[in-house]
């Protein structure tokens, strides 16, 4: 197990690399010269030759790779040109409250599409099934931002309920106050995961239902409960992989329901980068966010072979 | 010869034989769900491929003393935008940029992604390598997050959202078609084929090329529902079509003011993308049981 | 065009016979393919040596056997012949002619064909049957109306009629009725040679041995020589004159089939004959049945490789491998030491009479 963990642990490294690469590449694809985003627009010719040094744009660009890379690898992101902070300080303010709304949208859907997953794939055909499917179909074809919406009017502006927009008042807290601002952005966020996740479920469940094992258990007596647990144990390691990679794509697709809301986390940092092509704070938070991602995907790997005897573990 | 008549099994009704697809293309209208989605997304096309046909209001004119009017005001069937526009010409002359948006990215991922699957698939070795190493980098993303970050580095713009999006579908798909084509590679009748001195050209035309463009093609239809998503996301955030376009994600952001005002209509432009987007999914679903020769 | 016309197109003629009947039709000297196998980032690589130095000959409208468990190189052997996969070692002649430059692969394989096993995945599902007939002449230039009309002859010859089968696709038949239409297609060259790889293995019981009478009223009809690849001992000893046994790559054992079935030499063929169930009590052989699964291909053992599972190993087993010796009868040979007076091994015959030159 542990050599497994070696093993995946170095061949992630050429990955870290690729990402920053294309991280590092964000600015440079950029149109015009990476100089003009750095530079206040009224900036004397001097101060611009003064800042080409500065940021080593003079240098070839396999150099300005390596002193770019040496300093995320040491958490120095740059500055940030709107704020003039330092772009690991934002991100990090901003992640903590992106992560909390990911972990407890992944939290709602995982439940729910488990709940409604097995339940379909139990009870295959039956009415339950279906509407469990429709459920689902509608969860994966759902622009959520426009979900995001849609709650809004009835639970904020009908209802008066919820609050529609922000994170309460100052750092956040686990009191009613800030958590009541959290539910509307994890509920929206927490319909595709769910619709993905019942999916997945209903399909396994299904599919383990009808093969001889199940068969065979129920031959030996098993109660349904027992049955059940057989088949709870063999979904796991598909489900696993499913919901890693979606919690994922939660901290990564953040940006729209943040926008929505106005939700101060990374995607909402991610959007002010962007209309003040503030292009520094892109490069940093889309790396962080990347770097979630592939340790998230190393997380699942490791604990998939954990638990499921057919991965080859050498 | 000696081979007795009673080999010969009789098949009770003789089927006179059709092309592959026309049989799937059977298949597919059996299915209701099938049939009403296309009906619905040939509707909608339809009605926005022939928009300024239709004598519909003008979808730019605005009137600052008609805006926000509620959804069944009269000559105004679907109330007006933040600017007095009619809502149900903006909406059918939406569909116009909503539609090739969400589309022309898949389509395009779809012939180069297809190029380089089955080639990877098909040469193997370290042509192989080169292209699904690369693939992988792009799966250390989270698509959302590749497509914002492509589109927020290129800038705003309908082209540069194109493009972003072509780069984010291209990826999938190369990883489909490869396996496929991996494992279709492998299968006897290439063998055969090849013990028959076909050439390597020959057998991707009709042995190869055949067998793997159905699943490929399936696999992206079902990215299509995604890509509208995407695609209007885009502009919702702003980083897709400009303002006065009708489209409907960036009709959705400029309405999102309005939700305090007239909630009903603020939030008709998602509910076409959703439309749209749940069509075009139920279709992909009812093509791929269609597929299913054996079943 | 009649029929006659068409096979009078000159690719789908038989090829002349060259040496007589005196000349092997197909002879194969030193044959060796290994896979690398493993060897992954960290992974220690191995080597499978899936045929190891394997020599033999098929004659001239005989049928030859080729028996072993899987994973012994029979199928590995066959792609070997037909040039799917290129051989590390050794030499190919057919019917005098060394494939190289004097014989092209593409004219090796306009001469000999193949039949595989899955009849399922050896058709393509998206052609239809006479489309998946018609591919192999036409690669080779034939009309598409001429090519069309060897489909349907072919299908008359393997018991289907053209008018019911030819417009279907092979999803709509039964196995019996797809391998029928990869015999058709194995025929639409007009080879010489066909190699049946498991070819009825996956068929009923009955459909098989209808299968079986086919192939010989073609073999009769069309003048063929088989090499037929099966692990069923009953199919082999029905369909063929010769049989070699194989043991993880390598030929243990070689002969005519009633001289392999009554007087086997070699440990492993006399376990393997064993093994075959018998409802017969005069049959029933005191043989100790084999054991345990074959010895991993990627480290075999050192010298003869079976003796991790032979009964009779001694020191000297482990020590020499064993070569291809004569038994005393006409073209009969085994790879044992007990067949060497010179190995040995005490149940090794005393006395040496004149050697004969190994098959």
């Amino acid at each position: 197990m542990l050599a497994f963990i070696a093993k995946r642990l170095l061949l992630v490294l050429p990955v870290v690399f690729a990402v920053a690469l294309v991280c590092f590449m964000l600015v440079h694809i950029a149109p015009g010269d990476p100089l003009v985003s750095v530079l206040p627009p009224d900036a004397s010719a001097q101060l611009a030759e003064q800042m080409k040094r500065a940021y080593g744009f003079d240098r070839p660009l396999p150099v300005q790779f390596g002193i770019w890379l040496w300093k995320a690898v040491h958490g120095d992101l740059g500055t940030s040109i709107a704020s003039g902070r330092s772009v690991a300080e934002e991100v990090f303010r901003a992640v903590g409250n992106t992560l909390r709304l990911a972990f407890l949208a992944a939290f709602l859907g995982f439940a729910f599409g488990a709940l409604f997953g097995f339940t379909a794939g139990y009870f295959r055909d039956s009415w339950i099934d279906r509407v469990v499917t429709i459920i689902s179909i509608a969860g994966v074809s759902m622009p959520h931002y426009w979900l995001g919406m849609v709650l809004v009017i009835v639970f904020s502006v009908q209802l008066g309920w919820l609050p529609a927009v922000g994170a309460g008042p100052g750092g956040w807290a686990w009191d009613w106050d800030h958590f009541q601002h959290i539910i509307l952005p994890a509920v929206t966020m927490s319909v595709i995961p769910m619709g993905i996740v019942t999916r997945t479920i209903r399909a396994l469940v299904g599919d383990l239902l009808s093969q001889e094992f199940v068969l065979a258990l129920r031959a030996k007596g098993l109660n349904e409960l027992r049955v059940f647990k057989h088949v709870a144990k063999n979904a796991a390691p598909t489900t696993i992989a499913i919901m890693g990679l979606q919690l994922g794509y939660l901290l990564g697709g953040s940006i729209l329901i943040e926008f929505v809301f106005s939700w101060p986390g990374t995607g909402f940092l991610l959007n002010s980068a962007i209309f003040q092509r503030d292009l520094p704070l892109l490069q940093g938070t889309i790396l962080v966010l990347a770097m979630f991602f592939v340790f998230l995907n190393l997380i699942v790997d490791v604990l998939q072979a954990a638990i499921d005897p057919r991965i080859k573990r050498g | 010869m000696t081979i007795v008549a009673t080999d010969i099994v009789r098949i009770a009704v003789v089927d006179k034989a059709r092309g592959y697809w026309t049989n799937v293309g059977r298949r597919l209208m059996r299915d209701p769900v099938s049939v009403l989605c296309a009906v619905v997304l040939i509707l909608i096309a339809l009605a926005a491929i022939f928009a300024p046909y239709l004598s519909l209001a003008d979808p730019f004119l605005g009137s600052m003393i008609r805006r926000l009017r509620p959804i069944g005001t009269p000559g105004y069937p679907l109330g007006t935008d933040e600017l007095g526009r009619d809502m149900l010409s903006r909406l059918v002359h939406g569909g116009r940029l909503s539609l090739l948006i969400g589309l022309l990215p898949v389509v395009t991922a779809f012939v180069i992604g297809t190029t380089l699957g089955v080639s990877a698939g098909y040469v193997g070795g370290f042509v192989n390598q080169t292209i699904m190493r690369t693939v992988d980098v792009f799966y250390a993303f989270p698509s959302v997050l590749l497509a914002i970050a492509i589109s927020g580095a290129l800038g705003a713009g309908i082209t540069n959202s194109l493009v972003s999006l072509t780069i984010v579908f291209i990826p999938p798909i190369v990883r489909v078609a490869e396996s496929v084509t991996t494992s279709v590679r492998g299968l006897d009748f290439v063998n055969a084929a090849r013990a028959s001195g076909a050439g390597p050209l020959t057998i991707m035309r009709v042995h190869v090329l055949g067998n793997v463009l159905g699943p490929i093609f399936v696999y992206s239809t079902s990215l299509i529902s995604v890509c509208m998503i995407l695609a209007a996301g885009l502009s919702f955030l702003g980083l897709g079509t400009k303002p006065p376009q009708p489209e409907w994600g960036l009709m959705l952001n400029t309405l999102r003011t309005a939700i305090y005002i007239n909630p009903w209509v603020a939030a008709l432009p998602g509910a076409m993308i959703f439309t749209v987007s749940i069509c075009f999914n139920l279709l992909s679903d009812g093509m791929r049981s269609a597929m299913d020769v054996r079943s | 065009m009649s029929e006659a016309d068409v096979l009078r197109q000159e690719v789908l003629a038989p090829v002349a016979d060259v040496g007589g009947p005196q000349q092997p039709l197909l002879a194969v000297r030193g044959l060796s393919k290994h896979f690398a196998v493993g060897g992954g980032l960290f992974g220690r690589g191995g080597v499978v040596r899936a045929v190891d130095d394997v020599n033999f000959s098929v004659d001239k409208g005989e049928v030859l056997g080729i028996v072993g468990e899987s994973g012994c190189g029979k199928s590995t052997t066959a792609r070997l012949i037909i040039g799917l996969i290129a051989p590390d070692k050794g030499e190919i002649t057919l019917d005098g002619e060394p494939v190289g430059p004097a014989l092209t692969l593409r004219e090796l394989r306009r001469r000999v064909q193949m039949v595989f096993q899955d009849s399922y995945a050896s058709l393509n599902p998206r052609l239809t049957i006479e489309e998946t007939i018609a591919f192999g002449p036409k690669v080779h230039g034939i009309a598409p109306a001429v090519a069309r009309a060897r489909a349907h002859e072919l299908l008359r010859k393997v018991g289907l009629d053209p008018s019911l089968f030819a417009d279907r696709y092979p999803h709509e038949l039964s196995g019996g009725q797809r391998q029928r239409i990869n015999i058709a297609r194995a025929l639409a060259l007009a080879p010489r040679l066909v190699i049946l790889d498991e070819a009825v293995s996956a068929l009923d019981k009955s459909v098989e041995a209808q299968v079986l009478n086919l192939l010989l009223d073609l073999k009769e009809e069309l003048g063929l020589t088989y090499v037929f690849i099966s692990h069923d001992l009953n199919v082999v000893r029905f369909i063929s004159d010769r049989v070699i046994v194989m043991y993880l790559g390598e030929v243990v054992e070689s002969g005519p089939v009633e001289a392999l079935w009554t007087d086997a030499r070699h440990p492993y063929t006399r376990a393997l004959l064993a093994a075959m169930p018998s409802l017969d009590a005069d049959h029933r052989t005191q043989e100790a049945p084999i054991s345990g699964d074959p010895p991993n291909p990627i480290d075999p053992p050192s010298g003869c490789r079976f003796h991790t599972r032979c009964a009779f190993a001694e020191p000297v087993c482990s020590a020499e491998a064993p070569r291809l010796m004569p038994t005393g009868n006409e073209r009969h040979a085994a790879a044992c030491h007990m067949v060497d007076p010179a190995s040995g091994h005490s149940r090794a015959p005393v006395a040496s009479p004149e050697i004969q030159h190994a098959i």
